[in-house]
């Protein structure tokens, strides 16, 4: 049987738990999770114009029963104080993120490497269980077990796409 | 000479008064988004439905929210009751709407031309900016103004009766809710989610 790769690994943990509206904001690293799932009509996935609105549409399904997550990178974390504090956390609604890692391990951008700093410590701050993904051997693991801890116990949750799970790839 | 916007043939309304003449109005245990501030506290005085979810904070985020609500559930019809203050915020979620036309969804703004409730500043729709050709022009083609309570009623008729999406905008005055909704933001979100089936009574 052949290796998944990382994209791979999580759509199926994606489908394991009936996770299935996909709200992007566009990543080169996302790039093939982005493609597989909207080529797949177990998810509903679209494009949101900004981070933060994305937060607000898949807090909307999941009070209305429809699992999603937010697929952005570390610099539309960045945006996203305000709407989790008070909205997902304050209210409860476990609203999944999952943030490709920019700003470190080799990336040529100061913006991306300055931001990058801020996303565990406001993570922190909000409260918010988190975790870092570095290994495919993990991959399915840590989104499944993740994705049932925010729903059983009513939280938001982030989970960080590494460089070194996502092949070190960090241009553009 | 391009004619003058729409929105200057308009009756000034309360926002109270709409508010709960589109509640009334509602039959079939329709969600509706209160957006932060004085778009829910009418809402709240308007009267109590479980379907009815309050944002106490995410200025700008109640049009995402119901769009949401909409998605999950596409047999329910969906409001968002947004300010202008608040829309203006989040001018791509209206792009966002448009592209994906969802048939149950309308969001309906409360131009006051106020960021009434910390001082009652003026927003860009006390100038040139109008909602109407916005959301038109960002691709919501059923976007119009209320010109009084009766046109009001008439395009809510519209939106429970066909397919959207659709944006209603109604001029208001700057007169303030009459109570606040608590703040309680899970109570709130329980409710809600029992009002909409989707945690047990």
């Amino acid at each position: 049987m052949p290796i998944p790769s990382w994209h791979e690994a999580v759509i199926q943990a994606f489908k394991d738990n009936d996770v299935r509206l996909i709200v992007y904001v566009p990543d080169n690293v996302l790039r093939p999770l982005i493609d597989a799932v909207t080529a797949d009509d177990f998810f509903t996935a679209f494009v949101a114009t900004r981070e933060e609105e994305a937060v607000g549409i898949v807090c909307g399904a999941a009070m209305a029963g429809l699992r999603g997550i937010v697929l952005m990178q570390t610099s539309g974390f960045a945006t996203l104080a305000n709407v989790l504090a008070s909205l997902a956390v304050a209210a409860q609604i476990p609203a999944l993120l999952m943030i490709s890692e920019r700003g470190t391990l080799g990336d040529f951008q100061i913006a991306q490497a300055i931001v990058c700093r801020t996303m565990r410590p406001v993570l922190e701050s909000l409260g918010m269980e988190h975790h870092t993904m570095t290994r495919l051997d993990e991959a399915h693991f840590i989104v499944d077990r993740t994705i049932k801890q925010a729903y059983k116990t009513q939280a938001p949750a982030a989970l960080i796409l590494s460089p070194l799970l996502t092949a070190q790839r960090a241009s553009s | 000479m391009s004619p003058a916007p729409a929105k200057r043939n308009t009756k000034l309304m309360s926002r109270f008064e709409l508010t709960t003449r589109l509640v009334s109005k509602l039959k079939h245990e329709e969600a509706v988004i209160g957006g932060i501030g004085n778009s829910n506290f009418d809402l709240w005085n308007a009267g109590r439905r479980q379907q009815n979810f309050y944002m106490l904070g995410s200025m700008g985020l109640t049009a995402p929210i119901a769009l949401g609500v909409a998605l999950a559930q596409p047999q329910r019809r969906v409001f968002a009751l947004e300010g202008d203050g608040s829309i203006l915020m989040q001018l791509g979620s209206l792009a966002t709407i448009a592209a994906l036309k969802p048939r149950n969804l309308t969001i309906i703004v409360w131009d006051n031309g106020l960021y009434q409730i910390t001082g009652s500043q003026p927003t860009a729709t006390a100038g040139a900016a109008d909602v109407v050709e916005i959301a038109r022009g960002a691709g919501i083609a059923q976007s119009a103004w209320a010109s009084d309570e009766e046109d009001f009623e008439r395009l809510v008729e519209q939106t429970l009766n066909g397919d959207g999406p659709w944006f209603i905008a109604a001029r208001i005055d700057g007169k303030a809710p009459t109570a606040q909704t608590p703040r309680e933001p899970v109570s709130i979100k329980d409710a809600f989610m029992r009002g909409v089936g989707t945690k047990p009574a």
